[in-house]
């Protein structure tokens, strides 16, 4: 029996979460807004940017991923994109595709498929992990080189893991690497105790790099939506020649073609959360189509925003540099455009139909 | 005799085979002459009207105009299953496409009954009749004239009155041979703008029209110049309220930007097509970036229709956002040819490549086939309101910049 035509995959309830969490990132938490706790976070102030995370745990957003029998809502890759989005968004700081997506991945199949090198007791502290990250009391992140060559955030993080070919190490912040984005505090991870290794292990690895990347895509997308409002509202309220800047034409027209970039990658990367969930053979595909799709955009959205805003989008003072150094950041992370590209092509037979079945 | 129609039943799956396997049974193994000659025009109305006898000609009109009530979806279905079986193009679509959803919205019950089923059956192919010499982008520019008249006109029946049109369309598709043509005319001479004008239908043959073709870029006659001297249209062909025609072009319009004139099937397959070529080619990796991209744009745009017939289904409204689908699937559909037509490398410019080899896998698309799809490309960015048009209403209207 062939399964029902996939359509606008976003629920009602999905669309108020998105808008509880813009809601919330909007407002700031204790005092500090979320800009704020990007840029403190840049300086090694943490504080702030924990107290985001916490609020967010109170949302839920931080056992979405996680399996029920750990404390966590065991929720949908649409529900992890719906929420990453707004996080890319309102460009919060921490290891987010790392801590939200990977990691619980990775320790969920250590627990479930009992690849834990020393059995029960590294079952029974991925466990304790899983509890943990699902209450919002631990961050996590993790290398997985080549293609996530270092571990962001790993001075914030409780839990740091490298995780290479078929095995997954913990591991210990080495060397720090300066990142384009000052948010994104990037590490050598050092490898020690192996905790899994086997072809297992190879193949959750490649899952959690697909959702990590399913993941950054999303908040690439929500990264373009925000440039794109920045533009509009400076471009309405800047006037030069008597006129706002963006009753210009040449002005116009490049923020109509942002707007197109990020209206047709949605679909994308909604049809590819769903196609994950669905553990669909072209969910890695799909996956790699969102990403590309998503990255152009934000990045098209970034170089059309710096350009509409002047001389004023080129300071680190404003705001805009924020989303700015996230976009080229993320743009490689995750696997290149190139890298994902060359996935789709591998990958391809049809492009689709309605009510097959067929993806 | 006529079996009891599919798709009015919500199996998707089985109204797909049926499609499917029509299809097979009956596009012609070799292309149709080109549809802008004499003899293309004749063959591609015969093949109408074999679509028609399937009841396929229309699938989402109601069952008593020729089609099945068939949803949107299942409308992208038939199309997506047209465009794989590369099936010929479709002769009356400015018709089909553009002034029957106006008739569905604004026209009376006898316009619908005297006008849908024929064009259906193509007994009457349509032409479109908006651009004038002076009115391209600037449409609201528009001089031709209506002017009422009293009294009738031999063969348009007793009674009531009608108008003369005078004046000059241009660009007009289809027109070098097509049977009838709706347009905007100025109704109100004291009126400007977008204000005064009536959407009226006028018979191509009829006295005091000259129809004068005009070479495209492909060297065929795909649009005309109309020429209009006090040619008599009876009231029963005025579409909607007379001086309200702009209101209701625009909402042909936005059927023409959106989701009709343009289904998903066509770049879906295009892009397939596309793919094997790159294959056949030995995978350049200069170009391997740009096949994945129109790829990836050909499903964007498959996704983002579907979802978009869900929407509507669901009771929503198609308004300023077809803008942003006419850019996409327009600079999409340049960029898919510009590519092949780049791994063709020195053949790509020979309209008939004599290669015998020179065919996709499945032998139904020779090479000249990309040369002639990028000519038909190249079109699009210009018509249904230039693509400029298009991103200065997706400024002012979606993102609220300043006017």
């Amino acid at each position: 029996m062939m399964p029902a035509p996939m359509i606008s995959a976003r629920s009602p309830e999905q669309e108020q979460f998105a808008g509880a969490l813009h809601d919330m990132l909007g407002a700031g938490a204790g005092g500090a807004t979320t800009t704020g706790a990007a840029r403190q976070w840049a300086a090694g102030d943490r504080a702030p940017g924990l107290g985001l995370w916490r609020e967010l745990a109170g949302l839920g957003v931080t056992a979405l991923t996680v399996p029920p029998q750990w404390g966590g809502l065991g929720a949908s890759p649409l529900d992890l994109v719906v929420c990453c989005e707004e996080i890319g968004h309102h460009a919060l700081p921490g290891p987010v595709a790392e801590s939200l997506a990977a990691v619980p991945l990775l320790l969920t199949a250590l627990c479930t498929e009992h690849l834990g090198t020393e059995g029960r007791r590294d079952e029974e502290l991925c466990a304790g992990w899983l509890t943990r990250l699902a209450d919002g009391d631990l961050l996590a992140t993790l290398a997985m080189p080549p293609r996530l060559p270092y571990a962001v955030d790993a001075d914030a993080a409780g839990l740091v893991l490298l995780a290479s070919a078929d095995t997954i190490r913990l591991a210990t912040p080495g060397t720090r690497h300066q990142s384009v984005d000052g948010s994104r505090r990037l590490y050598e991870a050092r490898g020690g105790r192996v905790v899994a290794h086997g072809p297992a292990v190879t193949e959750a690895i490649r899952r959690a790099l697909t959702v990590g990347a399913l993941a950054s895509a999303a908040q690439l997308l929500g990264a373009g939506r925000a440039l794109l409002e920045a533009s509009v509202r400076h471009a309405t309220l800047r006037t030069q020649f008597g006129r706002p800047v963006g009753a210009f034409q040449a002005v116009k027209h490049r923020l109509a073609d942002v707007a197109i970039g990020l209206e047709f990658a949605r679909p994308l990367l909604d049809a590819a959360a769903v196609a994950l969930a669905g553990s669909c053979p072209t969910a890695g595909r799909d996956v790699s189509a969102a990403k590309v799709a998503c990255a152009d955009a934000a990045h098209q959205a970034a170089r059309a925003a710096l350009q509409v805003h002047g001389a004023i989008g080129y300071t680190r003072e404003h705001d805009l540099s924020l989303w700015l150094t996230k976009v080229r950041a993320l743009l490689p992370a995750w696997g290149t455009q190139a890298e994902h590209r060359a996935i789709v092509l591998a990958a391809v037979g049809g492009t689709g139909l309605i009510g097959t079945g067929s993806p | 005799m006529t079996q009891a129609p599919a798709g009015a039943a919500g199996d998707p799956a089985a109204f797909r085979a049926e499609v499917r396997d029509w299809l097979a049974g009956h596009v012609p193994a070799e292309p149709l002459p080109s549809v802008d000659t004499a003899e293309g025009f004749a063959r591609h109305r015969a093949w109408e009207r074999e679509l028609a006898g399937a009841r396929l000609a229309v699938v989402s009109w109601p069952a008593r105009y020729g089609g099945r009530d068939a949803s949107l979806l299942e409308w992208l279905i038939f199309e997506e299953e047209y465009h794989a079986a590369d099936g010929p193009v479709r002769v009356g679509q400015n018709g089909l496409f553009l002034l029957a959803p106006t008739l569905f919205a604004h026209g009376t019950e006898e316009q619908r009954d005297r006008l849908l089923p024929r064009m259906a059956r193509a007994d009457d192919v349509w032409a479109q009749a908006w651009s004038e010499p002076d009115a391209g982008s600037d449409l609201a520019a528009i001089r031709a004239t209506a002017v009422p008249v009293k009294g009738h006109r031999k063969g348009h029946g007793e009674g009531g009155g009608g108008w003369l049109l005078s004046g000059t369309k241009t660009w007009s598709s289809r027109a070098a041979f097509a049977d009838r043509a709706f347009g905007l005319f100025r109704t109100d001479p004291a009126a400007r703008r977008h204000h005064g004008l009536s959407y009226l239908l006028f018979d191509l043959h009829a006295e005091g029209v000259t129809v004068r073709p005009i070479r495209q870029l492909g060297g065929e006659t795909g649009f005309a110049e109309i020429f209009l001297d006090e040619v008599f249209v009876p009231d029963s062909d005025v579409v909607g309220p007379v001086g309200d025609g702009w209101r209701i072009a625009m909402s042909t319009a936005s059927h023409e930007r959106g989701l009709s004139l343009r289904s998903p099937g066509r770049f879906s397959a295009a892009a397939d097509r596309l793919i094997a070529l790159w294959r056949r080619a030995g995978e350049p990796a200069d170009t391997a970036g740009r096949v994945a991209d129109a790829w990836i744009a050909a499903r964007a745009y498959h996704l983002h229709t579907v979802a978009t017939a869900a929407r509507l289904a669901a009771g929503g409204t198609l308004g300023a956002e077809s803008s942003l689908g006419k850019v996409f699937w327009s600079d999409l559909d340049v960029a898919l040819h510009e590519t092949a037509l780049d791994l063709l490398g020195p053949a790509a410019e020979l309209r008939q490549p004599p290669d015998p080899d020179g065919r996709s896998p499945d032998g139904r698309w020779p090479d000249g086939r990309w040369l002639e799809g990028y000519l038909f490309a190249l079109a699009g960015p210009i018509y249904a309101g230039t693509n400029e048009i298009q991103r200065t209403l997706i400024a002012e209207r979606l993102l609220g910049l300043p006017r």
